[in-house]
This record gives structure tokens, sequence and C-alpha cells, in this order.
């Protein structure tokens, strides 16, 4: 049993891969939103967003 | 004082829960997190950062300003998040906090410190790259005030917790001017003034119908080290002092005859409100509840009508052009 268990490492109970899943979709929805809020700053800002004075 | 010794002695970021479930994977769902970023306070933080953009005599393009907001939304929920993670074992103890993710077990200490310290990250770098380098800095230091300075130093060692605390709440509008401005002036700091000397009245009503809540927790507000009357007293002074300042827009000439009406009619009914604190037999629950509940429409009247005095059509404006 203890060996069957180690073969199959952790398995996760249905309660923990619906939060799994949810968490990866909200990244992923997260990760989109940022990718087109930085191509719209990027269009916004124009050539002006390389000089970065500090 | 010996209150405030227990509370400093009661110090314990993870809390016992952590331990048993620390081998388990994770149940925490997308709602656990948005709890841990504190959204109530968060809308208060846009809001006031949102007033400070719109305000400043500047054009910031509307998508650098919803970008700006972002970041500091985000930075205020990072700040909330580690602010969680931190008080975990105060939040057990107190009825109002102890639903939260991770008293309940559903969200581990370690998790919550990744996630704010992440996010953290990621607001300051993001604002400073689309906005400037002040801001990002200002919004750097709030996160570090909040987190270190209020929740890991003063909130479990003086009663002047929220006091000196209340700065952090307090500086979102001047992100929201440095963002737009890349400076710093007069007028932000005034609205930074209003929200700091407006923190201890609210907090304090409260305090006093939660003043058992937080004695059982150790967290030494004034109610439970210094008592009932005396926390009384300093809310009518603090409520004194922010009166009048609450006027300072319009008397110092930057916002219109509305918001003028506006802050001396509020300022009264909270006038009046610290007095009903100040005078009502004991236990002023009754007034403190008002005084609490009031408190928070006329933060949210006072910019509310400067937004829309002095911003909202600028905005509009702006949208337009």
């Amino acid at each position: 049993m203890d060996e069957k268990r180690q073969d199959e490492g952790i398995v996760l109970t249905e309660a923990q891969k619906r939060a799994r899943r949810s968490r990866s979709i909200a990244i992923a929805l997260a990760l989109g939103a940022l990718v087109i809020l930085f191509y719209i700053v990027t269009l916004v800002k124009g050539p002006i967003i390389l000089v970065r004075p500090l | 004082m010996s209150l405030v010794s227990a509370g400093t002695n009661a110090v314990r970021p993870v809390p016992a829960v952590a331990a048993s479930i620390h081998a388990e994977p994770s149940v925490a769902e997308v709602s656990d997190f948005i709890a841990l970023m504190k959204p109530r306070v968060m809308s208060l933080v846009v809001f006031t950062a949102l007033a400070g953009l719109a305000v400043a005599p500047a054009h910031v393009h509307p998508v650098i300003g919803f970008a700006a907001l972002l970041c500091i939304a985000v930075g205020a929920g990072a700040a909330g998040a580690l602010n969680m993670w931190y008080d975990a074992d105060i939040d057990a103890r107190m009825v109002r906090t102890a639903r939260r993710p991770i008293p309940t077990g559903r969200v581990r200490p370690g998790e919550a410190l990744a996630f704010g310290v992440m996010l953290a990250g990621f607001a300051v770098v993001v604002l400073g790259l689309v906005a400037n380098v002040l801001a990002a800095l200002l919004l750097a230091f709030t996160i570090f005030f909040y987190v270190v300075i209020y929740t890991m130093r003063l909130k479990r060692s003086t009663p002047q917790n929220i006091v000196i605390g209340g700065a952090a709440g307090a500086f979102p509008p001047m992100i929201g001017w440095a963002a737009a401005t890349g400076s710093l002036s007069f007028e932000p700091i005034v609205l930074f003034l209003i929200i700091f000397f407006w923190t201890p009245p609210h907090f304090w009503a409260l305090s006093l119908y939660r003043a058992d809540d937080y004695a059982r927790a150790g967290v030494p507000m004034l109610p439970v080290v210094a008592g009932d009357v005396e926390t009384r007293r300093q809310i009518l002074l603090y409520t004194l002092i922010l009166a009048p300042l609450g006027v300072a827009p319009w008397a110092l000439g930057y916002a219109g005859l509305v918001y003028g009406a506006t802050a001396v009619l509020t300022g009264a009914v909270m006038l009046v409100l610290a007095w009903q604190v100040h005078a009502e037999r004991r236990p002023a629950d009754r007034a403190s509840r008002h005084l609490f509940a009031f408190s928070i429409l006329y933060l949210f009247l006072l910019f509310a009508v400067l937004l829309i005095e002095r911003g909202w059509g600028g905005l509009i404006g702006r949208f337009a052009a």
C-alpha cells in the first residue's frame, strides 16, 4: 500500500483539484490582461518608453 | 500597561493551524486570495488615489492613469496580504477577523507571504515604468510603512498604533498626484493630512464598541489601555482638528464652493457625533456606531465632491480630447 502511494506521488482530492484549477485560470487571465495592458501602455507612451533617466 | 505587554508577548506570526496542514496541497480558492487583499480597503485607496490623480494639474493619458491606479490598488492589496500574514494570530482571536483566510486554514501563511511579496514587487516596478520613479518610491514606502512600521512594530506595542500607522492609509492621494506630475506640492499634503486626522476618530469609534475583542487579542488599542473616557476625549480632540482641515482645500483656493459647503456641513455633523460619543453615558455604543458609520460617508463625500468639482470634468475633457 505504501509502495503504491509512493508510486502515485501526492494524490489530490477533488476539492484540491478544483481549487488548483480555479487558481490556474485566474493566473492565466491575469497574465493575459497584463500582456494587453503592457501592449497598450507601450503604444500610448511611444518611443519615450525607452528613455529611463533615474 | 499589562495589556500592552500581553499584546507584545502574544506575537506569533504563524498560526498553529499551519503546522497541521503543512504537507497538504493547497485548498485556497481565488476568492481567498482576493479576500487577502482587503478589497474594501483597496476601494478606499483607489478612490483617494484617483482624487489625487485627477486633481493634479497635469495631463495624464487615461490608459496611464488606469495603469497607475491598478498598481496602487495592487500595492494596497499586497500590504493587506502581508498584514494578514503577520497578524494571523491576532485575527484568529478576534470575532471581526476570525473568518479571514489564514485563521480558517484556507490559505497557508507561506502562501499569503509569497502572494504579498510578489504583488508588492510587481506593483512598485510597474508603477515606476508606467508613471515615474517618485510615485513608485512613494508606493514602496507606503507598503513598507503599513507592513513593517504599523503591523510589525506599532500595532502590538502602543495605543498610538493607528495614529502613526494611519499615515499609510493617507499616502494614496500623494501617490496619485506624484503619478500625474512626477513631483509633490502643498495640495496633496493637505489631502494626506485630512485622511491622517480622520483615521483616529474613525478607528477609535470602532474600537470603543469592539474593545473586548481587541483586549482578547492583546492589541493595545486606546480604549483597552487608556480606557473609555480618555478615548472619547481623544476622538473629540482629533475631530476638532479634522473638521477645519476638511475645509482647508476650499479655504486655500484649490477647491470650489460646493466642496467648501460640503466640508463645512459634513464637518459639523462629524463634530456633533464626536460630541455625542464624548457625552453619551457608558457604554456609548450607539453614538460610536453612528460616528464610525458617518466617518466613512464623510471621507467619501469630501473626496467625491473634490473629484467631481476639480478632477472629473478635467478627466472627461481629456477623454473627449
